[in-house]
C-alpha cells in the first residue's frame, strides 16, 4: 500500500491523505488536494512529489515556511514517521513499505520497465502488477521445481573462494565492548598507543610483515595480510585464518611487541 | 609481460544473511584478461539461470574468439577495437539466449540480469556494463566507480532529484532500468579505459555497494591490496556483517605490471609506410 500522510490538529487527527499521485500540493485554496483552511497556511502551501517508494516535501515559497521534525526546510526526502508542521497543524508521513515486504524482497533487483511515451513514473505498489514493475514472484523456500536447463548454468572457471559465513550479523554500529586499543611494548615507538577507531587498520611495513585489525560487531579480530612470515599472538604464530583477540593478548609483529586491550 | 602474468584476479561470492539461494555468477579467464559478473532476477532458480548463462556465454565466446583475433586490433565493420566489439556482441549474444529461454519456458518468464564484464589488453581496460553491478578502480589514493548505474536512482541522482547522502536511504535503490534478457535487444554501456601498473579493479554486485557505504569498501581495498584473497573475502564479511540482505559477489584484479603488446620495428615501420 501506498505511503500516505495523516493531518491532525492538538493531537486530533483530522483525516487521512494516500499518496497515491505523483504530485500533491497543501494550501489554504480549495483545489489543492489537502485543503488546510487556516489562515497562517498558504494558499499553496507546500507540495509532495512520489516517485515509486519515495517521497518529497517541497515548500512553495509559502509565508509561513513548514518544519519537518521540527526543523525548518525547504525541501526534504521524507522519512517514515516523519512529521511536518504547518502553522497548527501537523501532517505524520507514514510509509510502512519496509514493513509490508520483507526486507529481502525489498533489496531483490528488479528491473523498471520504462516505456519511452508514457510520462514521469506513478507512485505504484511494490508489489502491484503496474506493467511498469515487473515484480519477479516471490520464491517460496523448499520448493525448487531446478528444470534441467540445456544451457546449464556454470560459473565459468570461477574458483571462488569460499568465504566462511559470518556469525549471525547484526547491523550493530556501535561495538558494545569499548574501543580497542594497541600498546606498543618494544621498539622505537615503546609507550605509544593507537586507538582502533575505524573498522580497518593495519599495522606493520609494507612487504616486510602487515597485518589487519578488523572491528566487528563480535569484537576485533586479528588477519595476516602479508609478509614472509607469520606475526605472532600470545606467542602462536597467526595463521592464514581471521583469529579474535582478547583483551591483554600479546601480538609480536615484525620484531615489535604490543598489547591489545579494550578501553571501557 | 604476457597478460596472465601482468593481473592477478581473485574473485568471492557468497549468498548473504538472508537469501537461500546465490542468484550472483561470477567467472574468469585468465589468460585472456577477461573478468564477468552478473546479478540476476526473477522467480525460483530463473536469477541463478540468467546470470549463469551471461557468465558462460561472455566468458567462453569472447575466449573462443581471441583465439583467431587480437583486442587490440581495430574491427573493420565497426572502426571500435575488436576487444570492444567483442564485450557488446557477446553481452547480447547472453541477451539473446536468456530472452529466448524466457520466453519458451514459462518458469523463466521475466529473468533477467545485470552484468559488469572487464577485457584488458595492451594497457587498456574495455569494460561493459548494464545495469546496478559496478566497477570501481582504485588508482594511488583515489578510489572510485568508473561504470554509472542503469538504475531508477541514478537517474535521480543525476537530475538533482535527491542527494548522493539522502541515495543510501532511498526505498527505490533496487530499480534498474537496463537489465540483460528482458527485452529482444539490449543496450550495453562500453568504455575503454587506460590501465596503470598498479591499478586495483573491483567489480561488484549491489549487494556490496548497498550494505556497504563507499569509503569502507575504498579502506579495505586500499589496505588489503597486498592480499587479494583476503580482500576478497573481507569485503564480503562486511557485506554480511551492514545486514547481508542480499547477494554479494566480487571479483578483484591487480596490475602488477605493463602488458602493452610488443610491436616488432618492423610493424611499427609499416603505418608510415
Amino acid at each position: 500500500m501506498a505511503a500516505k500522510l495523516i493531518l491532525s490538529m492538538n493531537g486530533a487527527v483530522v483525516q487521512e491523505y494516500p499518496l497515491d499521485k505523483e504530485r500533491i500540493t497543501i494550501g489554504r485554496k480549495a483545489h489543492n488536494a489537502i485543503v488546510i483552511d487556516n489562515l497562517a497556511v498558504s494558499g499553496e502551501h507546500a507540495a509532495i512529489v512520489t516517485i515509486l517508494n519515495d517521497s518529497f516535501l517541497e515548500d512553495l515559497n509559502s509565508t509561513n515556511g513548514l518544519t519537518v521534525n521540527g526543523i525548518a526546510t525547504k525541501k526534504h526526502f521524507l522519512q517514515n514517521n516523519d512529521v511536518i508542521e504547518i502553522g497548527k497543524y501537523k501532517l505524520k508521513y507514514l510509509n510502512d513499505q519496509a514493513s509490508q515486504t520483507t526486507a529481502a524482497d525489498f533489496e531483490k533487483t528488479m528491473i523498471l520497465r520504462a516505456p519511452a511515451a508514457q510520462s514521469a513514473p506513478k507512485a505504484a505498489d511494490g508489489n502491484e502488477q503496474t506493467g511498469k514493475l515487473k515484480t519477479p514472484p516471490s520464491s517460496p523456500q523448499g520448493m525448487s521445481p531446478a528444470p534441467a536447463v540445456p544451457a546449464a548454468p556454470k560459473p565459468v572457471s570461477a574458483p571462488a573462494a569460499q568465504p566462511t559465513p559470518a556469525p549471525a550479523a547484526q547491523p550493530a554500529p556501535a561495538a558494545p565492548m569499548g574501543t580497542g586499543m594497541v600498546q606498543i611494548l618494544t621498539g622505537p615507538n615503546a609507550g605509544k598507543e593507537l586507538e582502533l577507531v575505524k573498522n580497518l587498520t593495519t599495522l606493520g611495513k609494507a612487504g616486510t610483515q602487515v597485518v589487519v585489525l578488523t572491528r566487528r560487531a563480535q569484537g576485533y579480530f586479528i588477519t595476516y595480510v602479508e609478509g614472509d612470515s607469520y606475526p605472532t599472538v600470545n606467542n602462536k604464530p597467526l595463521g592464514d585464518q581471521p583469529q579474535q583477540l582478547n583483551a591483554h593478548d600479546i601480538v609480536e609483529l615484525a620484531g615489535v611487541k604490543m598489547e591489545f586491550y579494550l578501553k571501557s | 609481460m604476457n597478460i596472465e602474468q601482468a593481473l592477478e584476479i581473485v574473485s568471492a561470492t557468497h549468498p548473504g544473511m538472508v537469501r537461500s539461494h546465490n542468484e550472483d555468477s561470477v567467472g574468469y579467464e585468465a589468460s585472456c584478461g577477461l573478468v564477468v559478473l552478473a546479478d540476476g532476477m526473477g522467480g525460483y532458480n530463473a536469477g541463478e539461470v540468467a546470470s549463469g548463462i551471461t557468465v558462460s556465454v561472455v566468458s567462453s565466446e569472447i575466449k573462443n574468439a581471441l583465439q583467431n583475433s587480437v583486442a587490440e586490433d581495430e574491427d573493420a565493420g565497426s572502426g571500435e577495437d575488436i576487444g570492444v566489439m567483442l564485450l557488446r556482441k557477446q553481452v547480447q549474444k547472453a541477451n539473446a539466449s536468456i530472452y529466448h529461454a524466457a520466453q519458451s519456458q514459462p518458469q523463466y518468464a521475466g529473468m533477467g540480469t545485470t552484468v559488469v564484464a572487464g577485457l584488458f589488453y595492451d594497457n587498456h581496460l574495455a569494460v561493459a556494463h548494464v545495469g546496478d553491478s559496478r566497477m570501481y578502480r582504485l588508482r594511488g589514493e583515489v578510489f572510485e566507480s568508473i561504470t554509472r548505474d542503469h538504475s531508477l536512482l541514478q537517474e535521480q541522482i543525476d537530475s538533482g532529484i535527491i542527494s548522493t547522502a539522502d541515495a543510501r536511504r532511498s526505498m527505490n535503490k533496487n530499480l534498474v532500468t537496463r537489465a540483460v534478457g528482458i527485452d529482444a535487444n539490449v543496450d550495453v554501456e562500453v568504455h575503454v579505459h587506460a590501465v596503470q601498473a598498479g591499478d586495483v579493479y573491483l567489480l561488484c554486485s549491489d549487494g556490496l555497494n548497498d550494505m556497504v557505504p563507499d569509503d569502507e569498501i575504498a579502506d579495505a581495498v586500499k589496505m588489503l591490496q597486498a592480499n587479494l584473497p583476503l580482500a576478497a573475502n573481507q569485503l564480503i564479511e562486511m557485506a554480511n556483517d551492514h545486514g547481508g540482505r542480499d547477494n554479494v559477489s566480487v571479483i578483484l584484479i591487480k596490475v602488477k605490471g605493463d602488458f602493452a603488446v610488443q610491436h616488432s620495428w618492423l610493424e611499427k615501420l609499416f603505418p608510415w609506410l
